[in-house]
């Protein structure tokens, strides 16, 4: 195994695009060297893009938005005040993840390379209607977060490709994002089922929103069924069966020691119609 | 038996200092398992099966010998033929010979210089296996069509007819069954299953050996029983049992899973192979549960008789367990606990030990004992809501006491079930309000606890302190029970008192700490050996001032003359006596072996109150108490210690934790992220009331307290959810899919 330090995302983008074998990129670790003990996976080029310029960055973006260094850990978007007030459910869900030691070195790009489809920080991501800026050897682009990855541990970018960073689109008024995972334990657990909403109001009315589901289907995903199910509403009790009937519609799930189909696929509708009214109550919240 | 002689009041019993070896542990200076290590050390490393039952037909170890680093590869072939009985089952445990029985099994050992060199070189051993049929569940291993793991493996007790695979079988009752059931007015019939459940150390098994090409060697090594690990080692690889000594490190939790071997005899093989070279080996936590003993998983049919004002009249269990592919699931010991907590006339427990393809099951809290209470209690707890009884009552009616003659046979001196009951019922959580989804669930439990063979020394020191050295290993706060009852006996502070766990070389024979028996039991020892040097101090005493032995007595830490007859001299405290014992006839110490037989049984009560999400099937534990009979509580905290433990784990047993095995048989759950113990915020504060009702058998009334916790909690859970939802499961664990599943009537 050979250990790289780029000090550029174009150094580390060509030393990964001129490796023969198994590449992983380092910024918090908790999967990779987790992986490298536990002795399932040892890259032959392990690239720490750790001492990359930035990467601990948590800064405003011109349009209102923020912008995330990859190597920005679940620990510090938690302790960043303004940041957990705009957007409370995609930080909490970041926050689920593991341990206190854990979010510490855990980060968002990570989260959402290692390409679990259960990963607890993507869903909020994709509500929230995140890019990842992918740099390549043909520069940089960006991407919507739900299109990164493609299948249980696997992603939309190409060899000499990785994220250097992650873009949360402006709050605005009126907004609230909420995240809920279901898990047999309270803590150190993976998601079961996993859902996000984000949503903004006019008045009592739902303008927009978007609404994504986690650990349903082999990738997390973005259910416009259910957005639309909620867009033009009060949330009144109807339009919760309604959300969460389309919820529930959305999952091809599989069966595995972590649920069953038909457990995780109620689950979501249950999911939905809860983080459907603390978003609600978030966004009343933030235009009273 | 009356309690003449015992002791009631006290100067240091019942008192909660700091544990001796607290500071070690939280500053990181205590020496656990792995934290031991030789100059020269090599690293071993060990190539499980990845088949659940396979033959071996070859193994090539060519290129890992060849890789650079690589010292030495074990397999069957360094291991002595001949073993029979348990021997050889340890034997084919530790090294798989001509097939390999579950996933995780054994198949070569290697040590290397470096661990990464030693994991590297196991991949590179090759294996051919012809792959076998499997079987993992209990029931099906008893169907004919069901692959046969040995032929042979039955004992005398299996009746002619059954499946190869059932190996023991026990029958045992008494009184008339059918007018038993006769006079019931209602009779319930259930069938239930549990599953297999891990011990859960944190600490994973860790050892390190030194063996000669002459057969002599150390081990260090995390133990519950140093004695254990010598005998069952040395028998695996054919020596005498005392060529090694062996020393227990400071252990990471055990719970009856470190109370036998694994690793222990390959990394002495090993060594041995080496030339001698100190050959570690730490288990990961996948080898941990992959490999070593979890408990047995049970099916089990129980049928019992109730009239109307709630007397039980009759009571017949059929008890089915798998413990791996080995004989030694504990349906010994569930049939013998399974109606132990009642005087019930009619009663027939039948019991069937059945081999599988799965790991050789290890003793855990309290064997055998939740699995039979979960199907028994449940069923009582079906009875009292039928016929609207109130479940404390109800087993107040039934309760076994002193006389009562047991369900097992013998006639119970003064037991406590009936206090715990009585304190359970006036206990606030008993009458707390509940509200929607909430429900309350009640069970008792019982352990009937161990001596068992003990020695131990108590040292006088000349700065005027004392030692004293047992044999059984601390896992639960017992040096600083130890040093209690040394400071009670002697009459000086807690603080004067060291305690050793000593090693094989330097004590007789003692048992692990197993059973609930080392407070009991190296306590009684510790006591005895006191008194031992309290005789010998007093003499020292009575030689100095000219008078006979006999006119001196020992009170509040000194030696007085005995009264006004014996002359006037002034106390010689202990401190005194010591510093001058160089010029008086040398060092003083104090002995005590046995095997003391005055142990008693531990029963105990717990209430649960659980709120459960009608939408999603979770179980929120809302308030949990734990009532039990301590006999005497030594170090109160360390006792409700061992109750809150108890009940933690009994809660993941009941709720989430379980071994899942795929159509592969391969385990699907070997990382703590799967197999769900419960973590510190799935559980309430645990509640606790110690009751004390005195063990005669012991100088000061002790009674084993660590595995009758574990032993309510499966009911208690299982009968609170039933409140909750209004559905009677019998499955555990009780995950969340399932009670959703009984909730929408699909269960």
């Amino acid at each position: 195994m050979n250990y790289h330090r780029p000090t550029s995302f174009e150094q580390a983008s060509t030393i990964a695009g001129a490796s023969d074998g198994t590449i992983r990129f380092l910024a918090g670790g908790t999967d990779v060297l987790v992986q490298l003990r536990a002795d399932i996976l040892t890259p032959d080029d392990l690239i720490d893009i750790k001492h990359i310029p930035g990467v601990k960055d948590i800064s405003r973006t011109d349009d209102g938005g923020w912008r995330l260094g990859v190597a920005v850990s679940g620990a510090e978007m938690t302790e960043h005040a303004e940041l957990s007030a705009e957007w409370p459910g995609l930080v909490e869900g970041m926050d689920l993840i593991g341990s206190t030691q854990v979010q510490g070195r855990a980060t968002l790009a990570g989260n959402l390379c290692n390409g679990s489809p259960a990963a607890d920080s993507v869903p909020g991501m994709i509500a929230a209607g995140c890019t990842a800026t992918v740099t390549g050897p043909n520069g940089s682009r960006e991407v919507p977060v739900e299109e990164i990855p493609t299948g249980p541990g696997k992603t939309v970018l190409a060899k000499g490709e990785l994220i250097s960073a992650i873009t949360i689109p402006a709050r605005g008024a009126n907004g609230g994002d909420a995240y809920l995972r279901f898990i047999p334990r309270t803590e150190m657990d993976i998601a079961v089922v996993g859902c996000a909403v984000n949503l903004r109001l006019d008045g009592d009315t739902i303008a927009q929103a978007r609404v994504a589901l986690g650990a349903v289907a082999p990738t997390a995903r973005l259910v416009a069924e259910c957005a639309d199910a909620i867009i033009g509403t009060t949330l009144d009790d109807a339009t919760l069966d309604g959300l969460a009937h389309a919820a529930s519609a959305a999952c091809s799930p599989i069966d595995d020691k972590r649920g069953t189909i038909e457990f995780r696929t109620h689950v979501a509708g249950v999911l939905a119609k809860r983080a459907a009214k603390i978003a609600y109550d978030r966004a009343k919240g933030a235009s009273a | 038996m009356a309690l003449d002689g015992q002791k009631t009041a006290y100067k240091y019993i019942g008192t909660t200092p700091d544990r001796p070896d607290g500071l070690d542990k939280v500053t990181g200076r205590a020496r656990y398992g792995a934290d031991i290590s030789m100059p020269g050390m090599l690293h071993g490393a060990v190539l499980r099966s990845p088949h659940a039952h396979a033959r071996i037909v070859k193994i090539d170890a060519s290129k890992a010998l060849a890789l650079k680093g690589v010292k030495a590869v074990v397999t069957r072939a360094d291991f002595p033929d001949g073993l029979d009985g348990e021997d050889w089952n340890l034997q084919e445990n530790c090294m798989a010979g001509e097939k390999a029985l579950y996933d995780g099994h054994a198949v070569a050992a290697v040590a290397a210089t470096s661990p990464l060199i030693a994991r590297d070189a196991v991949k590179l051993i090759e294996v051919d296996y012809e792959v076998l049929p499997h079987v993992t569940d209990v029931d099906a291993a008893m169907k004919d069509d069901a692959p046969v793991i040995r032929e042979g493996a039955a004992d005398f007790s299996v009746p002619e007819g059954l499946h190869p695979n059932v190996v023991r079988y026990f029958d045992s009752g008494r009184g008339d069954l059918d007018k038993g059931f006769a006079e019931a007015d209602l009779i319930i019939e259930r069938s239930y299953t549990t599953e297999a459940a891990h011990q859960g150390y944190i600490e994973p098994h860790a050892c390190l050996g030194q063996m000669g090409e002459d057969g002599r060697g150390e081990l260090w090594v995390c133990t519950q029983g140093h004695w254990f690990v010598r005998r069952m080692s040395t028998a695996v690889l054919g020596i005498e049992t005392t060529n090694i000594r062996v020393t227990p490190s400071e252990i990471g939790g055990g719970f009856g899973g470190k109370t036998t071997v694994f690793i222990e005899p390959l990394s002495l093989a090993l060594s041995r192979k080496t030339g001698g070279k100190p050959v570690k080996m730490v288990m990961s936590r996948n080898e941990v549960l992959r490999a070593t003993g979890p408990t047995a998983s049970a099916s089990m049919d129980i049928k019992m008789g109730m009239t109307k004002d709630g007397k039980i009249t009759a009571a017949h269990g059929t008890f089915r367990m798998q413990g791996g592919a080995f004989p030694g699931a504990p349906v010994d010991v569930t049939t013998m606990l399974a109606f132990a907590n009642y005087d019930i006339e009619n009663v027939h427990h039948i019991g069937y030990d059945v081999i599988t393809n799965r790991p050789k099951q290890a003793a855990y809290r309290a064997p055998g004992a939740p699995m039979a209470a979960f199907a028994t209690e449940s069923t009582i707890d079906e009875l009292c809501r039928e016929l609207g009884l109130d479940p404390i009552d109800t087993r107040l009616k039934n309760a076994a006491r002193e006389g009562t003659r047991a369900t097992f046979g013998p006639k119970f001196g003064p037991i406590g079930l009936v206090e715990t009951l009585e304190a359970a019922k006036t206990h606030p959580n008993y009458s707390a309000p509940l509200g929607p989804n909430q429900g309350r669930g009640v069970a008792s439990g019982y352990w009937m606890n161990w001596g068992g063979e003990t020695s131990a020394s108590v040292a006088i020191s000349e700065d005027g302190t004392v030692t004293v050295s047992i044999g059984t290993p601390d896992i639960g706060g017992s040096r600083a029970s130890m040093a209690l009852m040394a400071a009670e006996a002697f009459g000086i502070p807690y603080e004067d008192v060291r305690v050793n766990i000593s090693d094989t070389g330097a004590l007789g024979v003692n048992e692990p700490t197993h059973g609930s028996r080392a407070t009991y039991a190296s306590g009684l020892a510790t006591i005895r050996s006191a008194e031992d040097c309290i005789g010998k101090l007093c003499k020292r005493a009575a030689d100095k001032w000219g008078i006979d032995p006999e006119a001196v007595i020992w009170e509040d830490g000194c030696a007085k003359p005995s009264g006004p007859n014996a002359g006037e001299f002034p106390p010689m405290s202990l401190a005194e006596i010591a510093g001058e014992m160089g010029s008086t006839g040398g060092p003083i110490s104090g002995h005590f072996e046995d095997s003391p037989a005055g142990f008693s049984g531990s029963f105990g009560t717990h209430v649960v109150d659980v709120e459960v999400d009608p939408e999603t099937g979770r179980t929120t534990i809302l308030r949990y108490l734990v009532v039990q009979d301590a006999g005497k509580a030594i170090h109160p905290a360390y006792v409700e210690g061992q109750f809150q433990g108890g009940a933690a784990q009994g809660i993941g047993w009941a709720l989430n934790e379980e071994y899942i095995y795929g159509e592969d048989g391969r385990l699907q759950n070997p990382v703590f992220l799967d197999y769900r113990v419960p973590v510190a915020s799935d559980l309430p504060m645990i509640d606790t009331v110690i009751v004390e009702v005195p063990n005669p058998g012991h100088p000061y009334g002790v009674r084993g307290v660590g595995e009758t916790g574990i032993t309510p909690p499966l009911p208690a859970v299982a009968n609170a959810v039933r409140e909750a939802t209004g559905k009677r499961i019998c499955n555990l664990p009780l995950r969340p899919s399932r009670v959703l599943a009984a909730i929408q009537g699909k269960g």
